[in-house]
């Protein structure tokens, strides 16, 4: 360690060149792989989409193309339960934290703080352009975070076949249980409303032939309530009640 | 000019002899928490090898321009560049990856691992075997990495990279997954456990008692 290297001018040169050569490396890789990332994140989400119209394996890799073919993104005024239209992009959960494009959930039984005006809905239709089925975004604290699903139901509007929780960070081993295949199963054919009434329940020890009850996953009781939380208030009359009850799909 | 002895000293060293989790107790935290499935263990060993030996390859190379009353902190510019860009690469190429590691990959960062070397080995030493070193030192953190998570794995979910070996009894099998492995803290166990072993085959590295 020489004198020289100590001077002031010297280090701060030092100082200034490294920072240089850092930020234009790191913009270099921001910049350069942004377009990449941004195509990987919307993959992601369309296949949780097709996991939940229950197309992924049909998809065999394909996501875009399959998603392009079979799937109709819908914007839905939660209020009236009638679609609207949004420039494409629109995302609900962004537009939650705006509070123009929001309100406060009253009560907040799901623990979501704010809720989105109007939400995203994805229609799945089959080879002839009908829908088959309607992917419905909830969301609603577990144990230790928001969990992040897609709830997929027949065109009855009542009828559940797919319930696909693709963001969690619950117990794993136990309340992570809601990403296992066998328990997800069990919502398959499972009714939602009972005479218009919501009906569905996450108990324990639940008859598997009551249509209106799923088993609560053992040892995650706070998971399993925060699942039913987030049912009740996406379904309710400030979720999709207004939407499943005017159907705008038939029409 | 380093003789090959000494390179494979600097790269090998660390895996059994001078290993920075087990002997030098280094880079615990990430070690806990990354490694209850050995997918995500493996990804975060590759992270960290190539962190700390392109950080040590690039100290070494300014090493005599870098003024010392500033030097960690060049030091610490340098990592969390690359640290930056590993995980834009990580978010470009394999996304379900990152997100399971999701902070973990910019705490490297703050991996005692990392700055140790560059402090102890890159300021004092040559380009190639400070690159060397940076290797060695990843390969004895993966070392450690991939026993505890092929352990956790294995005994905690009954499968290893998603292939399963011990059926579950939720799907119809016959193990009962160890619900503890599967927690972040059961770590220390299975390190304290993994240093014993290694501590009974070279008892040189067993500490003298004060």
């Amino acid at each position: 360690m020489s004198a020289k290297k100590e001077t002031l001018g010297r280090t701060v040169g030092v100082v200034v060149a490294v920072c240089l050569v850092c930020s234009i490396v790191v913009s270099g890789a921001a910049v350069g792989l942004r377009s990449l990332q941004t195509s990987n994140a919307q993959l992601d989400k369309q296949s949780n989409i097709l996991a939940a119209a229950g197309l992924l394996e049909q998809a065999k890799g394909n996501i875009a193309g399959t998603y392009e073919q079979f799937i109709e993104e819908k914007y839905v005024d939660l209020e009236s339960g009638q679609y609207v239209e949004k420039e494409a992009g629109y995302d609900m959960y962004k537009a939650a934290r705006d509070p123009q494009q929001s309100i406060k959930p009253q009560p907040d039984t799901a623990g979501i703080l704010r809720r989105a005006n109007v939400a995203s809905v994805y229609l799945v239709k089959d080879e002839a352009g009908n829908v088959s089925r309607i992917v419905l975004p909830v969301h609603g604290s577990g144990l230790w975070n928001l969990m992040y699903g897609m709830l997929a139901i027949d065109s009855d509007g009542n009828t559940v076949r797919e319930f696909v929780y693709y963001d969690q960070k619950e117990t794993p081993g136990l309340g992570g249980e809601v990403q296992n295949p066998e328990w997800m199963a069990k919502w398959n054919g499972k009714k939602l409303f009972n005479d218009g009434e919501l009906a569905i329940q996450v108990r324990k020890g639940a008859n598997p032939d009551n249509p209106y009850s799923v088993d609560a996953l053992s040892g995650a009781t706070l998971t399993s309530n925060g699942v039913q939380h987030t049912l009740d208030y996406w379904l309710g009359s400030e979720g999709f009640g207004p939407f499943l009850a005017k159907q705008p799909w038939k029409s | 000019m380093a003789n090959s002895k000494e390179m494979k000293k600097v790269l090998f060293g660390p895996i059994l002899d001078n290993n920075p989790i087990a002997l030098q107790i280094l880079g615990i935290c990430s070690a806990l928490a990354v490694t209850t499935k050995l997918e995500t263990a493996l990804v975060m060993s590759l992270a960290l090898t190539a962190v700390t030996a392109f950080s040590n390859l690039f100290i070494s190379l300014i090493r005599n321009q870098i003024p010392s009353s500033v030097r960690i902190i060049i030091q610490m510019t340098i990592i969390a560049s690359l640290v930056i860009v590993v995980d834009q690469i990580l978010k470009a190429y394999s996304y379900e990856i990152s997100k399971q590691l999701s902070v973990f990959v910019g705490l490297i960062i703050t991996n005692c691992i990392v700055m140790g070397r560059a402090e102890a080995y890159a300021m004092k030493s040559p380009p190639l075997m400070s690159f060397l070193d940076g290797i060695g030192n990843g390969l004895g953190y993966s070392f450690v990495l991939i026993v505890i998570g092929t352990i956790k794995e294995l005994l905690g979910f009954g499968t290893i990279l998603g292939f399963e070996i011990l059926p579950l009894v939720q799907n119809g099998g016959w193990y009962q997954g160890n619900g503890l492995l599967i927690l972040p803290f059961s770590s220390f166990f299975l390190i304290a456990g993994l240093i014993w072993v290694i501590r009974t085959y070279k008892p040189s590295q067993v500490e003298p008692k004060e």
